[in-house]
């Protein structure tokens, strides 16, 4: 984008090196066998991308979100499934400890968190609590300084491999009563459940949190009891906006390899591309994608710049988030069908970006809330809560 | 116009309902996963009647209409459309032996393939040639036999490589398209190959998005010999075979697409009733109720876009633009649909715990086989404007 900083474009050139390098090789195994490229954690900690949002002070890189999303972009391009995974340790837990936590948590925490060593996952998703967040069950009982939690979340990503998890949890009987603690394995009465597996993102783990009578210290709240709401909604919109550019990403590889493919591919006597159905269908794409890289960049610099607060920044997370979600699933189908019977085949790695795809348009908040939130926004909340 | 639907119609679809509960839906998770195609259950589905549907009586079919077929199919593709695809290409290869055969090919090859007992495959795409089928490059050398001496009687060689042939490891009898003349479609011709033929060999299975029970082959000919009694009619008749077989498969596809999208739509409607959110069902929100009428809509428009060409090709009225139409909005309209199905189940659509994903990775593969779906509208586009119609 225009306004990438020198920075910008060496990180974002390094996470191209070193995709096409260490995930690269890996990830059309790993999405067959669902396995789990833990190495690329400890290589993203040597590159000093884990903590790509912590303060420098903290050990962090001291980036901003349009770093996180240049990340992003650079490395679904190529892995999507190790994207994922990394989204979740970097911006949902390793993020929120050093935005909301204090100093001691953050020194406890974050050094691993940053190197590597550990896998850092973020726990609010439940059975019966997808759309509806704060309708989530899973009870933190005070019981004087510490907290017994008990409840399971689920749709957790890195919940079967992770080492600490920032969990949400009712610390109250309203919707709002919500606190942040920081559960780590091997702690009793805490234990990860089912594993799933996905349609896509397979490379990516995404299992169960089970607690079960499952006891905290009260140093392991992060901020005051029952004060979470606000952090919870907060981080969705950088959570949005940085996934925005997994699907950028996604997008990019697969019009890549449908314009390489309609130039090399003949029939009827010339290359597909001479025919117009496959260049509409190119062009809309690469159209469509440019517009969604402006929108999410644009949000992240916003975000990064101060310009956006409160409301304003859900909706655009939001927009940005709806659209390029929704881009990135109709490009990679579009690329599957210009690639014809080859496309459905395993050997050109379309079909994988569209199964990785289409989770963008679930997860963080489906299409369907992102609209309900930007029509409240637009009609007010008296029209739209009623 | 009748939209009724007649006990036969009605009959053969609980049939082969309940073939997909009691056969299929027990053995689909490992299958799915296995990538394991059972050729049994064909045989099985022969006892039912239900591999033949179309065929005359005469040739031991059932001596039904494609709207019957439909309705199986519809079914079939519903449970799995590995299967689906399965009796559709064995199907195909019967209806080419009733068409274009002659007495003697027809006695020895229809009968096993009607009852189910052998599988038909049928071989056209090569890695040079999907769309552009006419451009295909095996080539058929005929060799005349010497007569009293120990030579084999008049006789092809076939040399080449076939792509993306469903079932081509499996099936007992295949029509195969290689070219026994000059370039161009009048130079191509088909023949029967039998499995097993000496100079066939199986090249690489496709790992694929979906269908994953279905096989789909790549088959290598080396200085492969057929008996001259083997060719399908007359050399430089194969591209007209292929193109006929292919007008009646794009309502068999159409009927898939159907099929499926029916099922991914029954189980959205059913999750949309049941889950909660906000403390209500979420079909109470417009967001998910808005989704599932359009889904439901579609559905139907695409139904009887199939239906109408069933109709047409079961009165020998010309079908050929009504069933490119059926299979292009059929398939897209399935596209939309299982993704969408997917949408309302959320992140428990996203897993391998409800069949949505499965049905959005095959649905895709129905844009693409038979003729993509660009050729389709190449072949409507061209029907309206350049042929002699009431469209001008």
């Amino acid at each position: 984008m225009w306004f990438f900083s020198d920075e910008h474009r060496l990180l974002s050139e390094t996470v191209r090196e070193f995709s096409k390098k260490e995930l690269a090789p890996r990830i059309e195994k790993l999405d067959y066998e669902e396995g789990f490229n833990r190495e690329a954690f400890g290589q993203l900690g040597r590159l000093g991308l884990l903590g790509i949002t912590v303060d420098e002070a903290d050990g962090g890189a001291g980036g901003d979100a349009v770093g996180a999303t240049i990340v992003m972009e650079e490395m679904a391009a190529v892995d999507a499934s190790t994207t994922l995974s990394y989204l979740a340790h970097s911006i949902l837990c390793v993020n929120q400890i050093s935005t909301n936590g204090n100093s001691e948590q953050k020194r406890k925490f974050l050094p691993k968190l940053i190197s590597g060593e550990w896998i850092g996952g973020m726990g609010m998703s439940e059975p019966d609590a997808g759309s509806d967040a704060l309708g989530m069950k899973t009870k933190a009982v005070r019981q004087e300084q510490d907290y017994v939690l008990s409840g399971t979340k689920t749709w957790i990503t890195n919940g079967p491999v992770g080492d600490l998890f920032y969990c949400y949890a009712k610390t109250g009987e309203g919707r709002k009563d919500i606190s942040s603690f920081i559960v780590e394995r091997g702690t009793p009465g805490f234990s990860t459940g089912k594993k799933f597996s996905k349609m896509g993102m397979k490379a990516s783990p995404t299992g169960e949190l089970v607690f079960a009578q499952c006891k905290l210290k009260g140093e392991n709240r992060v901020g005051e009891e029952g004060g979470s709401v606000k952090m919870m909604m907060r981080n969705l919109d950088l959570e949005r906006i940085t996934i925005s550019g997994i699907s950028l990403g996604i997008a990019r590889s697969a019009i890549e390899v449908a314009t390489r493919y309609s130039q090399e591919r003949k029939a009827f006597g010339k290359p597909i591309g001479a025919f117009q159905q496959i260049q509409e269908r190119l062009a809309e794409a690469t159209a469509w994608y440019e517009a969604c890289r402006c929108i999410t960049y644009d949000a992240a610099k916003m975000w990064d710049l101060g310009l956006l607060k409160g409301r304003d920044a859900s909706t655009l997370a939001a927009k940005a988030k709806l659209q390029a979600a929704q881009m990135a699933t109709q490009v990679s189908l579009d690329a599957i069908q210009i690639l014809g019977g080859y496309g459905y085949t395993r050997e050109f790695p379309v079909e994988r970006y569209m199964r990785d795809a289409k989770l963008i348009e679930i997860g963080a908040g489906t299409n369907e809330i992102l609209r309900v939130i930007i029509a409240r926004a637009m009609l007010g909340s008296e029209v739209v809560d009623g | 116009m009748n939209f009724e639907v007649t006990s036969v119609q009605k009959e053969l679809r609980a049939l082969a309902r309940k073939f997909v509960e009691k056969e299929l839906i027990p053995i689909l998770e490992e299958d799915e996963k296995a990538e394991r195609f059972r050729p049994e259950l064909i045989e099985k589905l022969g006892e039912l009647g239900l591999t033949s549907i179309p065929l005359a009586e005469a040739y031991g079919g059932s001596g039904l209409g494609y709207l019957e077929y439909v309705v199986a199919l519809e079914e079939l593709a519903g449970g799995n459309m590995g299967y689906a695809i399965s009796v559709s290409v064995t199907g195909l290869t019967q209806l080419i032996l009733a068409e274009f055969g002659n007495e003697e090919q027809q006695k020895k090859y229809i009968p096993p393939l009607a009852q189910g007992k052998a599988i038909g495959a049928f071989s056209l795409s090569e890695a040079f040639s999907g769309s552009d089928a006419a451009s295909l490059r095996t080539v058929a050398k005929k060799y005349s036999g010497k007569p009293g001496s120990s030579q084999p009687g008049d006789h092809y060689i076939l040399n080449g490589t076939k792509l993306w042939c469903t079932q081509g490891d499996i099936a007992e009898t295949l029509i195969v398209m290689a070219r026994t003349g000059g370039p161009g479609p009048a130079g191509i011709s088909a023949f029967i190959v039998e499995k097993g033929t000496p100079g066939f060999t199986l090249g690489k299975r496709e790992k694929k998005m979906g269908i994953r029970t279905s096989h789909t082959m790549e088959l290598v000919f080396q200085d492969m010999m057929i008996p001259a009694a083997n060719l399908l009619s007359k050399e430089g008749d194969g591209f007209k075979i292929a193109m006929s077989a292919l007008d009646s498969g794009r309502i068999t596809i159409g009927a898939g697409a159907v099929g499926i999208a029916q099922s991914a739509l029954r189980v959205a409607v059913n999750h949309a009733r049941e889950r909660e959110q906000f403390g209500k069902p979420i079909s109470s929100f417009q967001g998910v109720s808005f989704l599932l009428a359009d889904m439901a809509t579609q559905l139907d428009a695409a139904r009887f876009l199939v239906y109408r060409a069933a109709w047409l090709r079961d009165r020998q009225l010309p079908y050929r633009q009504e069933a490119a139409m059926a299979k292009l909005f059929a398939t897209d309209m399935a596209m939309r649909v299982t993704t969408d199905a997917v949408q309302i189940l959320g992140g428990s659509g996203y897993t391998e715990d409800f069949p949505v994903e499965r049905y959005m990775r095959e649905a895709k593969v129905l844009q693409i086989v038979e003729g993509t779906n660009q050729i389709q509208r190449m072949i409507i586009g061209r029907n309206l404007t350049e042929s002699s119609s009431l469209w001008q």
